[in-house]
């Protein structure tokens, strides 16, 4: 049997990987099953929707050119927005995995080694239930800080000149430049500018300690119709 | 080895063997390697903040960093192991592969995926899990051609008789796994399962592409080529046992000790964590098998090529396997998860052993199938020890380094500090990078003479006659 090509082939090759795959990957699987897994759309929260209007505001000219301008209607507006953001989020998700960026940044907070008190709240599994954790994005090494809490902890005009270019913030940072998330210059982000710094902005602003929380008001931006009755 | 079985209707070398086709695969797979060490210098030089194309889409480090990960697994280990298998296996069974066309198509196949793996990355098209970046619409075709390769080196060991040697246990299960680990590893994460439980496969993905890919198909070359040219059996045959079926028990169970302290509930990381302490044991085993085997006779070390290589690699598997032994522990996971440990660590086992190995089997290949003497045995000397010591430097420096880096963020020292002490450690790995991309230049520059036409004085073909 030890040295037979069945019993190689049975209990070596499939027997004990599947004996490991159960007990490996089936047990929590089942065992979080019942969490459901939210859509890109449930991930949007007022944390957020805070966060991307600002970038309309900052940036109305890279916002109009990639989104377009938000119709008027109460219902519509709101729907507009939502729609916009998660867009922003699905293609910000998509940078930050084709860049690598989560080679170098982490996404959890560790119960040990201090973390709670550099990053904030120990990470739980029912954060990680969503669509933009298909695979999740744990990450394994730390070259730069984690960030699973950073949303609201800096400003959008940070991270566009971070972006742009790191070492003009942060002197001793190794982060690569991404002057291709702009437009020639950090007052001007691209489609995939604003999209990177809405998945940055989105990380941990589905916490309760979330920094800027109480600084939110709905929908800073005028209507269409409002700036018309101004002029 | 095969002598007692050489009967009558026993198929000729030429016969069995495709000289041409593993020819092909070592020359791709040191392109890859090429590839993969320029994108680790490019890497390298970022992080002392000396890139020379910085702030250009298509060199983006980000980008170059899963070139260097995945040209090194399926670049060149994958090749490198292609080619050693299309000599291994139909010698080791006596029967030809299956198909010496499907061999071919294979070898194509397996160069489009990779070189599609590479362009998609640099597009920006990568897929979230360590390892495995190829792009999804890359998947499936590799899932294709990892069957292929299974049904064509499974075929001539379906069609062998007699008893196994060690190698075909290792190879035949080594298909096997390959085949499950990548289909896991591509397809569950990224369409069946999210979050916590994705990061669950993702581990085990990451641990069984190391333990059930690379680590049995090194594992039975070594069993292959070391009695051939210590020119005496592997000393037990009971450690073999152990050894095989020792890893094949407790190397998968040990995925989830990649993602300690995530949400991933405690008593599957203990089990991944009491398993990976049980593999070192029996990694042990198989050293001291081999020690065992070359004992008394060591000094082979200094005239033969290959034995120094794969001998030097088992050494650093047995450091790595031991430093594993520790670093998997809770304790140490606190302070060196998340550091530049882990990348030390990496190095040593990717290419302080496998490479190494695949090193030293092209060192024993190569003038077979050119039919060449090495034109220079100082350039080989050159690669071996660069590529040794420059490894050394880079793994023990890096290791180090994940230490301060982790008491550093345990005792909240602000996060630019850690940067900063950082630096010095970053400059030697450069350099010590450097030192193994010039013993790879060495080994090219001597392909390279020993490949180009001149008047052939003594031909010699896969004779005794070769300083093995």
């Amino acid at each position: 049997m030890f040295e037979s090509k069945s019993g190689i082939l049975y209990i070596a090759g499939i027997g004990f990987f599947a004996l490991a795959f159960v007990s490996n990957a089936l047990v929590p699987w089942l065992m979080y099953k019942d969490i459901p897994e939210k859509t890109v759309a449930e991930l949007i929260n007022p944390n957020l929707r805070y966060q991307f209007e600002d970038l309309a505001r900052r940036y109305p000219d890279s916002f109009n050119a990639t989104y377009g301008t938000p119709p008027g209607g109460d219902a519509e507006h709101d729907a507009w927005w939502n729609e916009k953001c998660a867009d922003a989020l699905r293609t910000g998700h998509k940078i930050y995995v084709g860049e690598g960026c989560w080679h170098c940044h982490s996404q959890f907070v560790r119960p040990v080694s201090n973390e709670e008190e550099r990053w904030g709240p120990v990470s739980r599994s029912v954060e990680y239930q969503n669509e933009l954790q298909r695979p999740v994005l744990f990450g394994t090494r730390r070259v730069g800080p984690d960030l699973c809490r950073e949303g609201g902890r800096r400003s959008n005009d940070w991270h566009a000149v971070h972006f742009f270019k790191p070492e003009s913030l942060s002197q001793a940072s190794p982060m690569p430049e991404y002057p291709w998330f702009f437009d020639g210059s950090p007052d001007k982000p691209n489609a995939k500018g604003l999209a990177i710094m809405t998945y940055i902005q989105w990380l941990g602003s589905w916490q309760e300690s979330y920094p800027y929380y109480e600084a939110y008001v709905p929908s800073p931006v005028q209507k269409p119709e409002e700036v018309a009755v101004a002029e | 080895m095969t002598a007692n079985a050489i009967t009558s209707d026993t198929k000729s070398h030429e016969e069995l063997v495709d000289e041409k086709i593993i020819k092909f695969y070592f020359i791709t797979a040191l392109i890859f390697l090429t590839t993969s060490m320029l994108a680790g210098i490019l890497v390298a030089l970022q992080l002392i903040r000396h890139n020379p194309f910085a702030g250009i889409e298509l060199f983006s480090p980000g980008r170059w960093r899963m070139v260097h990960t995945n040209a090194v697994a399926y670049g060149f280990l994958a090749n490198g192991f292609l080619g050693c298998l299309h000599w291994a296996i139909p010698r080791l069974t006596l029967q030809p592969v299956a198909n010496r066309k499907l061999s071919w198509f294979i070898y194509a196949a397996w160069q489009v995926v990779v070189g599609a793996t590479a362009i998609g990355i640099l597009f920006g098209e990568a897929q979230a899990l360590e390892w495995g970046e190829t792009p999804v619409w890359i998947d499936p075709l590799a899932q294709v051609g990892l069957l292929l390769v299974a049904i064509n080196f499974m075929t001539p060991i379906a069609r062998m008789k007699g008893p196994m040697y060690v190698s075909l246990w290792y190879f035949l299960a080594a298909f096997v796994w390959t085949f499950l680990t990548y289909a896991m590893g591509n397809f569950v994460p990224e369409y069946f399962v999210s979050g916590t439980s994705a990061g669950a496969v993702g581990g085990l993905f990451i641990h069984d592409l190391v333990g059930l890919f690379v680590t049995p198909l090194g594992w039975g070359l070594m069993y292959y080529f070391v009695p051939i040219l210590l020119k005496r059996p592997i000393w037990s045959h009971g450690l073999s046992l152990v050894g095989f079926w020792g890893l094949a028990f407790f190397y998968p169970l040990q995925g989830i000790h990649h993602f300690l302290y995530t949400p991933i509930p405690m008593f599957l990381q203990y089990g991944a964590i009491v398993s990976t302490i049980a593999v070192e044991l029996v990694v042990t085993t198989v050293i001291i098998n081999f020690f065992g085997s070359i004992w008394g006779n060591s000094g082979v070390v200094r005239t033969n090529l290959p034995i120094r290589w794969f001998y030097t690699g088992m050494i650093y598997y047995f450091l790595t396997c031991l430093q594993c032994a520790f670093q998997v522990t809770l304790t140490f996971q606190k302070v060196i998860h998340f550091t530049d440990w882990v990348v030390g660590h990496a190095h040593m086992v990717m290419f302080g052993v496998f490479s190494m190995w695949i090193m030293g089997m092209m060192t024993y290949l190569f003038p077979r199938l050119l039919g060449r003497n090495w034109a220079s045995r100082s350039l080989c000397e050159w690669h071996y020890w660069l590529s040794t010591l420059g490894l050394f430097v880079m793994a023990a420096d890096l290791i180090l380094l994940g230490l301060f880096q982790g008491w550093s963020w345990a005792a909240l020292e602000p996060w630019d500090a850690s940067v900063e002490f950082s630096f010095p450690f970053w400059v030697l790995r450069v350099i010590a990078g450097l030192a193994m991309f010039g013993g790879l230049l060495a080994f090219l520059t001597n392909i390279w003479l020993t490949f180009r036409p001149v008047p052939v004085t003594a031909p010699v073909k896969t004779g005794g006659l070769l300083p093995t």
